[in-house]
């Protein structure tokens, strides 16, 4: 199916705006701003704070360029606009 | 085998493989020179990017830094890496779709202007030397430290080898050598790292070894780590020390500015297709967090193996003449510095200063290190050998950063071949980032001023020529200001990062995002954004840097908000989109053919049979 490029570039945005808002979470919110709250939860002999600060969100970040890689190649043969 | 021997093997071996890459990847068109002939695999492309991204500070500054700074230096970690996903979803595959050679071109086309160009000319140019200086001085010190021979003739060597590779080979040649170079350094990096992990926890992989119990039954490691150092004075390993503000916006500069660097874009150039730069930001990201996730975890362990070694199992401290010898061995680079402020020839380390500012060591008349009754270095400026607040004793060592990653191998008592692999790996992250640069110094120069806006009909064969010269004339520039590095290259990599954030980024996202954005919002955002966050850094660290010339003392109770100027480059950013925003809307939409090119960017469909022209 193909539809028109607005709604493409629509879908694209609100594909991004989910990913950041996950990219902030994990860094800003869970790595910085909570970090006392959520070191209160210890895994292993490490604070989840401090672990999302030092190696979690580094982990997301891979997570979420790969998902955002997938989800727009699926977008542009959704909306017909892939290469080839 | 001596170790110098091993370290020629290594260093050497190399070297002439990357000078055979060079001979192999020559190029021979404009396109092999700036984007290596838009043909690069994107997992290759991602392991270039790695490379060319992680310089000597990352490999030899950052494992230091995190294991003096604890929690704070988490900002680097989530700074230079959450760039990445900027960097992935708002410009890489649009400007890739774009199709051109540098990023001044984008900025020139989508504003419609040459004055627009020429700004992100100078951006770029003034961010790249500035980062350059850093890998130059960065490779005479390995050569200096590991081969022995004198921190000019190390320089050269590299401005040598870089030479041969970039000139000849263009962005084809550096692809293919970083390749090869990351390699180098991931091996050098992790192999130590894993090494360490296994002796101190018992766990081979260094990720999981952060957070395990220690071999030796006294707890968890950081547990270990935050106890050993509050009784020693220090402030624990895991808590936070900055302000929470100062640590957001922080991350913050140091993300946008990676995802506007323009070393780093380019790279995203190189691939074949709109989807290939997609997924290339995401292996880029691999390769890269293999190095940032394992460095937390070799900066807490040689942290505390630095202290247990040196304050013994008594924690009374060991005495000099029992040290291990990569103690003095290091003291010999003057890295490492022991006063025996209690006079009891046994080395204590805890919270203080051992010295007034860093060692200065005293000499013979030949020029000699003198050494002292137990056959230290002796330093001439101790001191007062107080005990700081908190601490059961006063601190006698001077110990540099950089010796946690350099001298790794040897407090885990690693064999030479891994001290030379070090080696080899420290110069691979300074060479590969130091091409990457150069390149994007030399496009600038070649690509955007020279075909760009003074002589457009030059004909490729001379554009070609032209952008060796201009290489020729970076790495020139670039060796003589590593040889003599202005007073302030410590202080530059914040100012490259508020460059790249203030005005590259925003400029380049809008051009994407916001279709009714002009030439005149463009500019005055770039303008307003690189002059406020230039202004604020100048203001408390003197203008230009030279000492003496700040306004207002560089001390948190004067900073505007308790800002630091290190992280000022979020605020410039947020200036810049703001201005950008209100002159546009005040001023004409611009023209037709810009908003279909904004619409044509935004979709892969149709994507370049490459064209640079």
């Amino acid at each position: 199916m193909s539809g028109s490029p607005q709604d493409y570039w629509k879908a694209n945005i609100r594909l991004v705006s989910i990913l950041l808002v996950i990219w902030f979470v994990v860094s800003y919110l869970f790595g910085i701003i909570l970090v006392d709250l959520l070191n209160e939860i210890r895994i292993a002999g490490v604070g989840l704070g401090f672990w999302f600060a030092q190696q979690g969100s580094i982990f997301t970040f891979l997570i979420l360029i790969f998902v955002y890689a997938k989800k727009m190649n699926d977008l542009d043969r959704k909306f017909n606009v892939h290469e080839d | 085998m001596e170790l110098q021997t091993w370290i020629y093997l290594f260093v050497g071996g190399t070297f002439a493989l990357y000078i055979g890459i060079a001979v192999w990847a020559r190029a021979s068109t404009t396109g092999d020179f700036y984007v290596a002939g838009k043909g690069v695999h994107p997992v290759a492309n991602g392991m270039a990017t790695a490379a060319d991204w992680m310089s000597a500070a990352s490999f030899i500054s950052m494992a230091g830094l995190i294991a003096f700074k604890g929690y704070d230096a988490s900002v680097y970690l989530m700074g230079w890496t959450g760039g990445y996903v900027l960097l992935a979803m708002l410009l890489a595959p649009y400007l890739r779709k774009f199709g051109k050679f540098t990023v001044p071109e984008f900025i020139g086309e989508r504003y419609y202007s040459q004055t627009a160009r020429v700004v992100a000319v100078i951006c770029l140019i003034v961010a790249s030397i500035t980062y350059v200086i850093g890998q130059m001085k960065g490779v005479g010190v390995a050569f200096g430290r590991f081969l022995e021979v004198d921190f000019e003739i190390g320089v050269l060597v590299g401005m040598s080898i870089v030479f041969i590779y970039a000139v000849l080979g263009g962005m084809k040649g550096i692809t293919y050598t970083q390749i090869a170079q990351y390699c180098v350094l991931i091996f050098a990096y992790t192999i130590p790292a894993i090494f360490i992990s296994l002796t101190l926890t018992g766990n081979p992989v260094p990720q999981l070894g952060l957070g395990s119990e220690l071999a030796d039954g006294s707890g968890y490691l950081l547990a270990k780590l935050d106890t050993v150092l509050t009784d020693l004075g220090f402030q624990a390993y895991t808590v936070q020390k900055g302000t929470t503000l100062n640590m957001v916006l922080l991350t913050l500069s140091l993300m946008i500015g990676t995802a506007g660097l323009p070393h780093v874009i380019i790279r995203f150039f190189t691939v074949p297709k709109v989807r290939d730069a997609r997924a290339s930001a995401g292996w880029a990201l691999v390769f890269i967090a293999i190095l940032y996730t394992t460095a937390p975890a070799v900066g807490s362990m040689a942290r505390l193996n630095l202290i247990t070694t040196v304050n013994g199992p008594d924690a009374q401290g060991t005495a000099y003449t029992e040290l291990p010898t990569w103690f003095k061995r290091w003291e010999q680079t003057g890295l490492l510095a022991w006063y025996d402020h209690n006079g009891d020839g046994r080395v204590q380390h805890a919270a203080g200063n051992a010295f007034k500012g860093k060692p200065k060591f005293a000499s013979v008349e030949d020029g000699s290190p003198l050494h002292g009754s137990h056959g230290e270095r002796v330093v001439t400026n101790p001191g007062d050998g107080k005990p700081a607040e908190g601490a059961p004793f006063a601190n006698e060592i001077y110990v540099d950063r950089d010796i946690m990653v350099l001298a790794n191998p040897e407090i885990a008592d690693l064999p030479f071949w891994v001290i030379a692999l070090v080696a080899a790996g420290g110069l691979a992250a300074a060479l590969s980032t130091a091409a990457g640069l150069l390149l994007a110094i030399s496009s600038a120069i070649s690509h955007d001023l020279l075909k760009g806006i003074f002589k457009p009909d030059i004909s490729e064969k001379n554009e070609l020529m032209a952008g060796r010269i201009a290489m020729t004339g970076a790495i020139l520039v670039a060796g003589y200001l590593g040889m003599n590095p202005p007073g302030f290259a410590a202080q530059v990599v914040a100012l490259a990062f508020g460059l790249a954030a203030s005005s590259i980024f925003p400029a380049l996202m809008m051009g994407i995002f916001y279709k009714k954005m002009n030439n005149t919002g463009a500019v005055w955002g770039m303008l307003t954004g690189l002059g406020a966050t230039l202004i604020y850094i100048f203001v408390y660290k003197g203008w230009l840097f030279i000492p003496g010339t700040n306004n207002l003392p560089n001390t948190p109770d004067n900073w505007f908000m308790g800002i630091q100027p290190e992280s000022f480059g979020a605020v410039g950013a947020l200036i810049n989109f703001v201005v950008a925003i209100i002159v546009s809307k005040l001023t004409a939409a611009p023209p037709e053919h810009i908003q279909h090119l904004v619409e044509d960017i935004r979709v892969p469909k149709g994507a370049a049979a490459a064209t640079g022209h």
